[in-house]
């Protein structure tokens, strides 16, 4: 075993002891040089001339960089639609994922409106535990709002280590919420320490222009796009951030396409909101023009939701906005089928399933994008493909760091390989990348996942069902510090005043319906009895001593104190 | 005879009227001139008129002479559950031309489920009977069906009527889904109407009202904390966005907080047709008031959306209306009786809302927009008057001094100085949201429909004299851009593809997405493929499919640039 110390060239069998020599470290915060010794799948040492034991298999970076494996937030490996499922499952994809840099994803769980929202999980699990190459978490999606969801959200939060739920604002009659449900949820989720995340798109008016759209004639993929403005997208997003600060919760926003919605979270965020944005490889990598191709199963492949903006100077504006912090986090949106499965909405666009491919792609792209274009240094770069996922979703410094007791994902960037994407080598199952034809520069040398080399001079070693779920516990502190602070901040009061005593009008019975009584009768977030006064009984009475009246719950609004002296009215003759 | 050259007008008004010595202030332009009035109507303007005798003369002694306000949102005589606002329409527009207002628009409010004409027939006879300065309606859409968009129709063609207001907030009450915001504004987008929305998320509302009342919050500040001004700026997103879609003109009715202000700023500046119209209380007050020790005092600030407790409001509103970034002032005048506002003493959901305004709106905008520098007179005039008559499609005949005008005047004194208070104001409220307040400022002489309804400090004003002003669709000061997006914007169009002849999944009938969405809406019946059932037919010959799109579309349709065939 003595033997592989020193030499260059390493053979396939892998060992749970590893070194990396040479290498330059790269964090979010910093670059240094150091040696890198793992054991058990588990950073043990960072530094120089490291006592190490024998029969370590060495690795020799020559000054390479060695950065924290990328975490995509976002894929949705084998998921069911209408009967299909996915091509890529969750052994293809944490494969094509490994192949690109990306050591770690988190998958989003969909459940069927009206069933358990722990059993889609275990689903999910089973799926995940037997194929995936890689370590694995999942998000859970909310696609219908009742009292037993609150219940498994809990559940799913204090027992199965899950701390983000994802609401739609598109998919009318299908999976969306509306404005009261979100606020709810958001309230739910801010008790529960988890991280809310939108699929921001308003669905009600899709719904029109979809028929608007059809009734034109026009049936083809071009018809998804112009049934989806971005404009669409940047309402939806104003209208979650407004749900957010009103509930002092914090807000992801999956999948950022278009510019006027990340222009809406980067003004949110002056503004002092939490909210974070995903752009994805897709909209950071191409743009919505492809919608017109004239080749069908082409045009069919760019379709996901929201969709790709046709205007092409989007990618180059995302990735602005992405470099100087204004979006944080990164993931693909990896949802990939095949041509026959997207032909099922070959005469109506509508029905075409979602989705594109770009876990492997993710890193080049936004290596060549914004690294080689010079918007953002390799740092910078380490904090948008992982840290930052790692931050929000409570995983740091286990992930999203190279530090002595991280987890061994790591890779070996060669910023210098220049490679032609194209779907005739990539490692997904789908017949079109998105991708195809673009010239990429940067590409990871050598993956390890689990302080195991995975992919080493070309060559992917990936063993099925080797990944591992990681729990993710609630109250990340990179979110939720700020949200602690805001609740303890604002306590509401009511002004303490002598009772009114004098005349009363009548009113005849139909009481003014907007009253909240009845606002709120499908609300499962509170099942307080409500202290609403009648008041057109027989006079007047305060009900009751209102027990809770300075119980301080969340309140993220500025009380603004009237000045003092206005207060006092001269009174009228 | 002997009137000619006088000083003193005796009180007997009179047919026939000359303004001598004014200065003569359009929206456009300040000039000295004479102004000779008939029958209601400016016949004359320039120099040394030749006039005929037996004419009543006004000396204006180089005062300003403007076009008399049009005060754009009134609540006169508003049944609520039972009792009626204290100011009828008498009251209510005798305010109104006390403050220099000669024409008035009020909101008809249907009861949910019944008949828009007949509200508005109603509506129509209160207002003749007491109304004693010209006036028109808007009618606000409260629910949404087909015979809700037959009378609108007829609204439109046969009442004059040719603004709407729809409701984002009242949850369970007045308020419309999004998908009926879309089909409502696409339905009077294309009948050359105004759409006008009350811009509050109701839904939100109702959330935080209730989480109001669990802490024990009962009074008046429980209206500003349960409709912080966030909720407000997102309904006005919210409709810029709908209005965009449908590419329909859109006026947001009560801008009340800064927040709501900016939107509506970033929305012109990207090109979108919309109008917003802060109002007296937003321009002059301020929402501190709700904590005030005094129920009633507080109480009597409550409307909706609610003044914001940020005291910086009121300048803000007043420099973007000075920049022209908003365009219209309305009062949303809707006052109730101290015994009437109690009906929520002990619930602040149940205050009726409204503020009053109609008298006090242009001596406070001087005070506050003009005396400071921040608009000229030309400007006052546009933002008090002409603009609004642009909107509702009734300029030049309201809104402009010149030959051939309605004589809606006021000879404008800049040096008048009063300070307001309930004890002297026309209103019947007992409070006055702007008590104590000083302003410079005051009308002088206030004409209406050629006669002299106030002067020196007295109002003369005829219950019934109010004619009703019809107002026509398609006011070209909404309507010019609009059209002209119509005809100019790329034509969406299919891209022609020889059919796609591979496999296809086979799939499980669950819809998803939007193919099944338009079922509950009484607009449309589409022709939805039904892909379900025995294999795929392309619907329709694919040779139409280049079809022309004659409808709405600011979309810009980028084209792609190549195609790239794969493999």
């Amino acid at each position: 075993m003595s033997g592989y110390q020193g030499k260059k060239n390493i053979p396939r069998i892998t060992s749970d002891r590893l070194l990396i020599k040479g290498g330059k470290i790269v964090n979010d915060d910093q670059s240094f040089h150091a040696d890198i010794y793992m054991e058990d799948g588990v950073i043990k040492q960072i530094g120089e001339n490291l006592i190490v034991p024998g029969g370590v298999k060495i690795i020799e970076a020559h000054g390479r960089m060695v950065m924290p494996g990328g975490i995509d937030v976002h894929t949705r490996f084998q998921m069911p639609d209408r009967g299909m499922t996915a091509a890529d499952d969750f052994y293809q994809g944490t494969r094509a994922a490994l192949a690109g840099g990306t050591t770690m994803i988190i998958d989003h769980v969909v459940p069927e409106p009206g069933s358990s929202l722990v059993a889609a999980f275990n689903q999910w699990r089973e799926w995940a535990d037997s194929k995936s190459c890689c370590d694995y978490s999942l998000h859970v999606d909310i696609t219908e709002w009742h009292q037993g969801i609150q219940e498994e959200m809990d559940a799913l939060v204090k027992d199965h280590g899950v701390n983000s739920f994802l609401v739609y604002l598109a998919y009318k009659d299908v999976f969306q919420l509306n404005d009261s449900q979100m606020y709810e949820v958001f309230g739910v989720i801010r008790d529960m320490g988890a991280i809310a995340q939108v699929h921001a798109e308003n669905g009600d008016i899709i719904a029109e222009e979809q028929r608007r759209i059809l009734e034109l004639g026009i049936t083809g993929p071009e018809g998804h796009v112009l049934s989806r403005p971005e404009e669409v997208e940047a309402e939806a997003v104003n209208r979650s951030i407004t749900v957010a600060n009103q509930t002092n919760c914090p807000l992801y926003v999956t999948k950022v396409m278009s510019k006027s919605a990340a222009d809406v979270i980067a003004q949110a965020r002056k503004k002092g909101t939490v909210v974070y944005g995903e752009p994805i490889s897709a909209s950071l990598g191409t743009d919505g023009t492809h919608y017109w191709s004239k080749n069908w199963a082409k045009a069919a492949a760019y379709v996901t939701s929201p969709p790709l903006s046709p205007d092409p100077t989007t990618p180059d504006y995302l990735s602005s906005l992405l470099s100087c912090g204004d979006l944080q986090v990164t993931g693909s949106g990896h949802c990939t089928f095949n041509t026959s499965q997207r032909a099922v909405g070959k005469d109506n666009f509508t029905l075409i399933p979602e989705g594109t491919n770009g876990t492997e792609e993710r890193l080049s792209v936004i290596w060549d994008k914004c690294v080689v274009s010079g918007k953002m240094d390799e740092n910078q770069f380490v904090a948008v493909t992982s840290t930052n996922a790692a931050k929000v979703f409570n995983l740091y410094p286990r992930k999203g760091r190279i530090a002595v007791g991280s987890d061994a994902d790591l890779l070996l960037w060669d910023p210098d390989i220049t490679k032609i994407i194209t779907a005739k080598s990539h490692n997904s199952a789908a017949e079109y990348n998105i991708f195809e034809g673009i010239e990429v520069r940067g590409a990871p040398l050598v993956v390890i996942s689990q302080g195991k080399i995975v992919l080493e001079e070309g060559n992917l070693h990936t063993t099925e069902g080797s990944g591992r779920y990681i729990s993710r516990k609630p109250f990340p502190d990179y979110v939720y510090k700020r949200i602690k602070a805001r609740s303890r901040l604002a306590e509401l009061q009511g002004v303490p005043r002598g009772l009114y005593d004098g005349p009363v009008c009548e009113v005849t019975v139909t009481p003014k319906v907007m009253t909240p009584i009845t606002s709120n009768k499908t609300s499962p977030a509170k099942q307080a009895p409500q202290p609403v006064r009648n008041l057109h009984q027989s006079g007047f009475s305060l009900s009751g001593a209102q027990v809770d009246d300075n119980v301080p719950r969340r309140t993220s609004q500025r009380i603004v104190a009237p000045p003092g002296g206005r207060a006092n009215i001269t009174s009228l003759g | 005879m002997s009137y000619q050259g006088k000083k003193n007008i005796p009180k007997i008004t009179s047919d026939r009227l000359l303004i001598k010595g004014g200065r003569v202030v359009n929206d456009d332009q300040s000039f000295y001139a004479d102004i000779y009035m008939e029958d209601g109507l400016i016949k004359q303007i320039g120099d040394n008129l030749i006039v005929p005798g037996g004419v009543k003369t006004i000396e204006a002694n180089g005062k300003m002479v403007i076009p008399g306000g049009i005060d754009i949102h009134t609540h006169f005589q508003m049944p609520y559950r039972g009792t009626t606002t204290v100011d009828d329409f008498f009251l209510g527009s005798k305010a109104a031309l006390a403050g220099g207002t000669t024409m008035i628009v009020d909101h008809v409010i249907p009861d949910p489920g019944s008949s828009l004409v007949e509200a508005f027939d109603r509506w129509r006879d209160w207002a003749d009977e007491k109304a004693c300065c010209d006036y028109t309606l808007h009618v606000d859409i409260t629910h949404w069906s087909d015979s809700v968009k037959q009378e609108v129709e007829t609204l439109i063609k046969e009442k004059g009527v040719n603004s709407f207001q729809v409701y984002m907030a009242y949850k369970d009450l007045y308020q419309m889904t999004n998908s009926e915001l879309y089909e409502i504004f696409t339905f009077l987008g294309e009948r050359g109407a105004i759409v006008q929305v009350h811009a509050e998320n109701g839904e939100i509302i109702a959330e935080e009202q209730a989480r109001m009342l669990e802490m024990g919050i009962t009074g008046p500040e429980g209206h500003v904390l349960s409709r912080p001004e966030e909720l407000e700026a997102e309904a006005v997103f919210r409709a810029v966005t709908i209005a965009s879609q449908t590419n329909c003109p859109l006026y947001v009715t009560k801008v009340m907080s800064k927040s709501a202000a900016d939107i509506i700023s970033q929305a012109r500046k990207k090109g979108n047709v919309v109008f917003g119209e802060p109002i007296t209380a937003s321009l002059g007050t301020d929402g501190t008031h709700y904590w005030s020790k005094n129920w009633a005092k507080a109480a009597s600030f409550v409307t909706s959306p609610p003044l914001s407790p940020d005291p910086t409001t009121p300048d803000y509103l007043n420099t973007l209306l000075s920049s022209g970034d908003l365009n219209v002032t309305g009062s949303a005048h809707c006052t109730f009786s101290v015994a009437q506002k109690a009906i929520g003493k002990d619930d602040f959901t149940q205050i009726p809302e409204g503020v009053n305004g109609v008298e006090e709106r242009m001596s406070l905008i001087w005070d506050k927009a003009v005396v400071t520098g921040k608009m000229d007179e030309n400007m006052f005039v546009a933002v008090t008057s002409t603009n609004a008559a642009k909107i509702l499609n009734l300029y030049p005949r309201k809104g402009r001094i010149a030959v051939g005008s309605d004589s809606d005047l006021v000879i404008w004194d800049t040096d008048g100085v009063r300070t307001i208070t309930a004890k002297t104001h026309n209103s019947a409220a007992e409070y006055n949201i702007f008590e104590g307040m000083e302003l410079r400022g005051a009308p002088l002489v206030v004409i209406c429909q050629g006669k002299i309804v106030l002067e020196e400090g007295n109002l003369h004003a005829t219950s019934g004299s109010g004619r009703f002003i019809p107002c026509s669709p398609y006011p070209d000061f909404a309507y010019k851009r609009v059209k002209a997006r119509k005809q100019v914007t790329k034509i969406l169009r299919a891209v022609p593809r020889g059919m796609y002849d591979g496999p296809v999944s086979d799939f499980l009938p669950m819809s998803r997405g939007g193919g099944s969405s338009a079922r509950t809406s009484p607009t449309k019946q589409t022709p939805i493929r039904n892909l379900h059932h025995s294999g795929f037919s392309l619907a329709g010959s694919p040779t139409q499919r280049g079809v022309v799109c004659p409808r709405v579309s600011i979309h810009v349709v980028v084209l792609p640039p190549e195609l790239i065939f794969l493999v």
